[in-house]
């Protein structure tokens, strides 16, 4: 055998005086680093094998449990750092490929925290959310350019034709996460929480699932290159249809679940034999130009007889606002844009940490190009990646975003600890795993409870932030630039996001 | 009545019902000092996870309306609440003849090897709100509720 140059990341600290030997840690631990020794009645670690999830730490009666960074690291450069040197070894031992999951892991600038919300003082009254009415009602959809009216004996009816809306309660929905990549009991969960709160929740490329198609009036069903799952029925069991062209956590390319993640029930849902790998191919094979995807766009239209919004989702990248102003043209109701930041369940760690441009910068312009281009109205705006808190939200707004859409803040919430292996199909929270061992440990009863918890916190503290602003409806902060001022930002920036500087008045 | 309902989709298998039936049953109700001096090495908990593969449930006494221990037991040593409807064990009136155990469908009574007698039976964790086996399920897969009188 060959000798093992690099040590375990983490180092599980057992606190002997408080482990009761229950071996409540090793029943969960999915990696088998916890073992019991029944002859000397004792729980070890193998520290090889934690990826630092917090199952055990958070499912410990006694809370004898502790992980840490393993205070052995190599020696190292400012450039060589420790995880440089071990993904050298690691690929000189195995000539693969970094895998990894969930966002960007590299330490770009963030402009959520470079940008700044404005208040209001004395000359302009701020609103107590409480005691006055406010309103964070989202309407998705293409507007007409005008609205004309008709006069018939004095009872007046609009004239123009109203192509099809979504109506969001707040301004944030569940972006596209596939059955495959996460469980039936995540899909469960989301599906239940986006019907209950009214806003609406996405399938991803993987299918609906038959257990869903009642939550059908909230769910955005997703065609991707893949086409997994997708017929007429498909197209029509929804509220809209979203085309996925990228992904922020990797642009350019495409998807494979392993046929060891596609049991019984993925295999129906997806449509293909049970145990083969499902592979999304890098472009759709049909499209090659925008006159394509307006192909694509109407072709869906027309299966779904115009009673439903199509999305097209692209990846934030150099050209992006040249390339949503294509999308519109070709038809889009809605241009998803999907940032830096953004989530995977699966991807080279290369491509996940070096392709793309943040999210904040996309907004920005694709908002930008629209009105300039007198487009605006013709497709709302939809951002994706990375969004944290309720703050990131309302800056997206003031930048020009009609809603957002949450997928890791929404997994954090079903227990999530960011661990980044979803792609190991071994997740201990039930979330990115289809072993059925595993599953059951997210109960959508508690999920969708958690997830619409999140959605009403951060709702308050939008309706908060906006009475501050003294604004009460969250349409009259969209792309209202001047309540954000920028911080720590060259002038090139500044111009991008179209924000004057902290300091600087109206 | 209030019972104890179980969804073995939710049950996870950690056991944390059975270490916590353990402590609720003993002097002190503190897990270290419960697991350190108080509970013998050998101690079954009223509640036990059943499991094969990947499906388990926690299974505990279902408190029967028509409960066969109280009708085998022959001093009156297993008995029925007559204010909550549980059926409680009086452990100075056990003799040691395990008849309950012999005519439990469940299987959820256990003896103590040493003095013969019945030393695990669950009691609703009489006096609380929630038994602990429910209070600290992780996920849900025990519920205590009173759905008899539902409307």
């Amino acid at each position: 055998m060959a000798l093992k140059t690099y040590e375990s990341e983490f180092k599980i600290v057992r606190d002997d005086s408080k482990c009761i030997a229950c071996q409540v840690c090793v029943r969960q631990c999915a990696n088998n680093a916890h073992i019991y020794d029944a002859e000397d009645e004792k729980v070890y670690a193998d520290d090889s094998k934690c990826v630092n999830c917090h199952r055990c730490v958070s499912m410990c009666p006694t809370k004898a449990l502790h992980i840490e960074h393993t205070p052995l690291q190599f020696m190292g450069t400012a450039n060589w750092t420790s995880s440089a040197i071990r993904n050298v070894i690691k690929q000189a031992d195995t000539g693969g490929v970094v895998l990894t999951a969930m966002g960007c892991d590299k330490k770009y600038p963030n402009y959520w925290d470079r940008i700044l919300l404005n208040a209001s003082q004395v000359t302009n009254p701020s609103i107590d959310p409480l005691r006055e009415p406010m309103e964070l009602k989202t309407i998705i959809g293409k507007k007409p350019d005008k609205l004309e009216f008709e006069n018939k004996g004095g009872k007046v009816s609009l004239k123009t034709h109203l192509t099809p809306q979504l109506e969001l309660s707040t301004p944030i929905m569940f972006s596209a996460m596939s059955y495959g990549s996460i469980s039936l009991n995540a899909h469960k969960s989301l599906a239940r929480a986006a019907f209950e709160y009214g806003i609406y929740w996405n399938t991803g490329e993987g299918g609906l699932h038959k257990d869903l198609k009642k939550y059908k009036d909230r769910t955005i069903v997703q065609v991707a290159s893949g086409r997994f799952g997708v017929n007429s029925e498909y197209l029509n069991t929804s509220a809209a249809v979203e085309i996925k062209i990228g992904q922020g956590a990797k642009p350019g390319i495409g998807g494979h679940l392993p046929g060891e993640k596609v049991p019984e029930e993925i295999s129906v849902t997806r449509m293909i034999p049970a145990g083969t790998d499902a592979l999304s191919p890098a472009p759709h094979h049909d499209i090659y130009s925008i006159e394509d995807l307006k192909q694509l766009v109407y072709a869906i239209k027309e299966a779904t007889r115009y009673t439903k919004p199509v999305f097209v989702k692209i990846a934030a990248v150099h050209n992006v606002s040249s390339i949503a102003s294509g999308v519109v043209r070709a038809g889009a109701d809605a241009v998803v844009i999907d940032g830096l930041l953004g989530g995977t369940g699966a991807a080279p760690a290369v491509m996940r940490d070096n392709v793309g441009i943040p999210i904040e910068l996309a907004i920005a312009v694709v908002d930008a190009r629209f009105r300039d281009e007198g487009i605006r109205n013709q497709a709302s705006i939809i951002a994706a990646g990375g969004f944290r808190n309720s703050a990131d939200v309302i800056k997206a707004i003031a930048l020009g975003a009609d809603a957002v859409y949450l997928g890791t803040a929404a997994l954090v919430a079903l227990g999530c600890h960011v661990c980044q292996k979803c792609y190991t199909g071994k997740c201990n929270w039930g979330i990115a795993t289809q072993d059925p061992y595993l599953t059951k440990r997210l109960n959508p009863n508690i999920g969708s409870g958690r997830l619409m918890n999140l959605l009403r916190g951060w709702s308050i503290e939008i309706k908060e932030m906006l009475g501050g602003m003294g604004i009460n409806a969250i349409e009259s902060l969209r792309g209202n630039r001047e309540h954000l001022r920028g911080i720590d930002l060259h002038d090139k920036e500044r111009e991008l996001l179209g924000i004057k500087a902290a300091g600087e008045t109206w | 009545m209030k019972r104890i309902y179980i969804s073995e989709e939710y049950c996870i298998g950690c056991r944390l019902c059975e270490i916590h039936c353990l402590v609720a049953h003993t002097k002190s109700k503190k897990i270290l000092k419960a697991f350190k001096d108080e509970i013998p090495k050998d101690a079954t908990a009223a509640v036990l996870v059943e499991e094969e593969g990947h499906l388990s449930f926690a299974l505990q006494c279902r408190h029967c309306s028509d409960a066969p221990c109280i009708e085998a037991c022959m001093t009156g040593a297993m008995y029925r609440d007559k204010k909550t409807g549980a059926v409680l064990h009086d452990e100075d009136k056990c003799v040691g003849c395990w008849m309950c155990i012999m005519v439990c469908p469940f299987g959820v009574t256990a003896a103590d090897p040493a003095t013969h007698k019945i030393t695990s039976k669950c009691d609703l964790c009489a006096g609380q709100d929630s038994p602990a086996c429910v209070a600290n399920c992780p996920n849900e897969a025990l519920v205590y509720e009173d759905r008899e009188n539902e409307s």
